[in-house]
């Protein structure tokens, strides 16, 4: 166990270190000058190559890059191009938020697939079944700002259950954050939902051709005792796979929904910092979802061994 | 049915049923089980010896249906019963124990918390007096240190260790009857004696009825007090263990007693009942095994086997015995006298 968790720790390591080389060439790779965008399209050639030598831009790739990794090892992600304020700074405001509506979402995802996912294989050929594969599949097919859209029609303007766009910070107002958040918590995770229901519904169907299901209603346990005590848990270690994936793209950010329903989080911060060239808080961020991956991962794999005892946590080849 | 039987079954059918047709797998079957007693049901594979199991169990697959007859459990006729009804029985007063010892365990669960688990069920005990129950139970079907093996999962046991652990869950609720469907056959020849060492021994200390399913009549010999041995879900022969193996009738039977390999004679080749069994949409009109009988005459394969009884309840379903044998050898053909006849010759030399 504690080889296991060494050897993922110097894993992530590796590839957090892998990740911020990738990131730190594309971005370098980009067009556009930093400098000339920083002083805007008038400035004199002079004066855009002062500023270049001053923010280090004209040093050879490798020596910026050693620059900006070793502040990152110490903490300290740069400043912002734009406005120079401290990109931790600019990551402490964002990621609660994304942080907040991946949990919801997620939240949501759960509360629909579990109960869809055990009806649907238990019920396997019914009407109940192809209810919830028809939602299933409507909700895979669905695109985002289509639904994001539609929900705002139906439950802001026509019924006006909930305010269409906007962000409250959860310590500020509970009450209105949660409600600002529910509508792109939906957008969010009814896709999750529908990709979790498929995926609990087969993986179920699966486990209850086992034979300890059979000794299980041989042993006198109803249908329920004998979904809910022997199969579900059997059937969980996919729904977890991709739950933890998908999760993981959550904290990447929703960039669609939550420009749809103005929520400033992650997803908006990296397309308006590439848009404007502003290779620190684009590095920072990046650095930040592959470090939320890998972490997800990690505890993916954690949970695989909670569920299922044959699958041991060992430092050596599986 | 008298009153010592623990279980009558009478004139049973089971099939399967989808959208169009039912197909029929079990045809009309009649055998029962004394209280104290170990029937052992043999047939190859496909001839409807697991299919019978499930049926009294009540666990038939979704499109499985008894279509006709009567299971009688302490009087009871088990097919009226509804699944809520049939949960009570189920584990309780009649258990079951299946092939594959590897597989019939929950992987995810401690094998402690599996055995309780029926013994929550059925004898509404506390959690912590169903553990210790448990523990019981794991030493008496042989299990060493069983205070520590309740806390393992079933991967870190033997596969003769997880059939007794089966072997303990099914006896948990001390049942009346149990069934055991080839609960060795996945097992190594040395752990298969144990198995059914233990087997005989807990049913002389918990006074219960076996039903034994196999194809091995090595077992049978080991375990049986009946036997009934079935061809494409009909019963051919039925009779105690000793004159089966001493006077086997049926053609059948005496094809498998036939291929089982014997040491002390030298045998170039081992018999083999030519063939295999007809599907069920294929089977001949008359006697099922007429397709591969070597003393099949053309009546067998039109007209069904009337059943002839000898001593002791010895029971042949076969023209051969019958007092117009020769005449239907040599007609091939029957009439309804010759029938009248049939029905009422008897088993000599059984």
């Amino acid at each position: 166990m504690v080889s296991f968790i060494l050897r993922r720790l110097g894993l992530m390591v590796v590839i957090l270190f892998i990740v911020s080389v990738i990131i730190f060439s594309l971005v370098n790779v980009l067009p556009g000058d930093p400098a000339l965008l920083k002083l805007g399209q008038e400035a004199s050639p002079e004066a855009v190559e002062k500023l270049r030598i001053e923010m280090g831009l004209n040093d050879p790739l490798y020596v910026q890059y050693f620059n900006w990794i070793s502040n990152v090892i110490q903490g300290d992600l740069g400043r912002s191009y734009i406005d120079n304020t401290a990109v931790t700074e600019i990551l402490k405001q964002k990621i609660p938020v994304t942080l907040q509506l991946t949990v919801i979402s997620f939240f949501v995802a759960i509360l629909i697939a579990l109960p869809a996912g055990i009806i649907s294989a238990s019920r396997k050929g019914t009407l109940w079944d192809y209810s919830s594969t028809l939602f299933a599949l409507s909700g895979v097919s669905i695109p985002p700002f289509f639904l994001g859209i539609l929900l705002i029609f139906i439950f802001s303007i026509g019924l006006g259950w909930f305010p269409p766009s906007g962000y409250t910070p959860f310590w500020q107002d509970p009450m209105r954050s949660l409600m600002l958040m529910i509508l792109p918590a939906i957008t969010v995770g009814i896709r999750l939902s529908a990709e979790l229901t498929r995926m609990l519904r087969s993986s179920l169907l699966e486990v209850l051709q086992s034979e300890y299901i059979r000794t299980g209603y041989a042993k006198g346990l109803r249908e329920k005792g004998v979904i809910f005590k022997h199969a579900l848990r059997n059937a969980m270690i996919p729904v977890i796979t991709v739950s933890g994936l998908q999760v993981g793209s959550f904290l990447g950010g929703a960039v669609i929904t939550e420009t749809i329903f103005a929520v400033p989080g992650l997803g908006q911060l990296v397309v308006n910092s590439i848009l404007t060239r502003d290779f620190p808080v684009v590095q920072g961020a990046v650095m930040f979802m592959a470090f939320a991956v890998v972490f997800i991962n990690f505890t993916v794999d954690m949970l695989y061994s909670v569920l299922d005892p044959r699958i041991k946590l060992s430092g050596g080849a599986k | 049915m008298s009153s010592k039987d623990q279980l009558a079954v009478k004139n049973l059918h089971v099939g399967f049923q989808n959208k169009k047709s039912f197909t029929k797998i079990i045809d009309g079957i009649n055998f029962s089980v004394k209280k104290g007693e170990t029937l052992c049901i043999v047939g190859e594979s496909g001839c409807g010896k697991s299919l019978t199991s499930l049926s009294i169990m009540g666990l038939l697959p979704k499109t499985g249906k008894v279509s006709e007859g009567e299971i009688l459990f302490d009087g009871q006729d088990l097919t009226g019963l509804n699944e809520k009804q049939m949960s009570k029985i189920r584990g309780n007063e009649i258990s079951m124990i299946f092939q594959e010892p590897m597989t019939s365990l929950n992987p995810v669960h401690k094998i402690g918390w599996q055995i309780s688990e029926s013994i929550v069920l059925h004898q509404k005990l506390s959690k912590k007096q169903a553990e210790e129950k448990a523990i019981d139970m794991l030493k008496l079907v042989g299990i060493p240190s069983p205070d520590k093996r309740i806390h393992q999962y079933p991967h870190e046991l033997s596969g003769g260790m997880r059939q007794r652990v089966m072997i303990a869950m099914a006896l948990s609720c001390n049942p009346k009857l149990l069934i055991a469907d080839e609960p060795t056959t996945a097992l190594d020849v040395t752990i298969q004696a144990q198995i059914l060492e233990l087997m005989n021994k807990l049913k002389t200390e918990l006074h219960m009825s076996i039903i034994m399913i196999t194809h091995d009549l090595g077992v049978v010999s080991e375990i049986a007090d009946k036997v009934l041995v079935m061809y494409a879900g009909k019963v051919v022969e039925y009779s105690d263990v000793k004159t089966l193996f001493a006077n086997p009738q049926h053609p059948y039977t005496q094809g498998l007693i036939e291929s089982i390999p014997k040491l002390n004679e030298e045998q170039d080749e081992l018999p083999i009942i030519k063939g295999s069994v007809p599907s069920p949409d294929e089977m001949p009109k008359g006697c099922r095994f007429s397709t591969r009988c070597p003393y099949a005459t053309n009546a067998c394969f039109n007209e069904v086997p009337p059943m002839i009884s000898g001593e002791a309840g010895h029971q042949v379903h076969c023209w051969k015995y019958t007092e117009c044998w020769e005449i239907v050898e040599k007609e091939g053909l029957i009439d309804a006298g010759m029938r009248e006849t049939a029905a009422a010759s008897q088993l000599i030399g059984s």
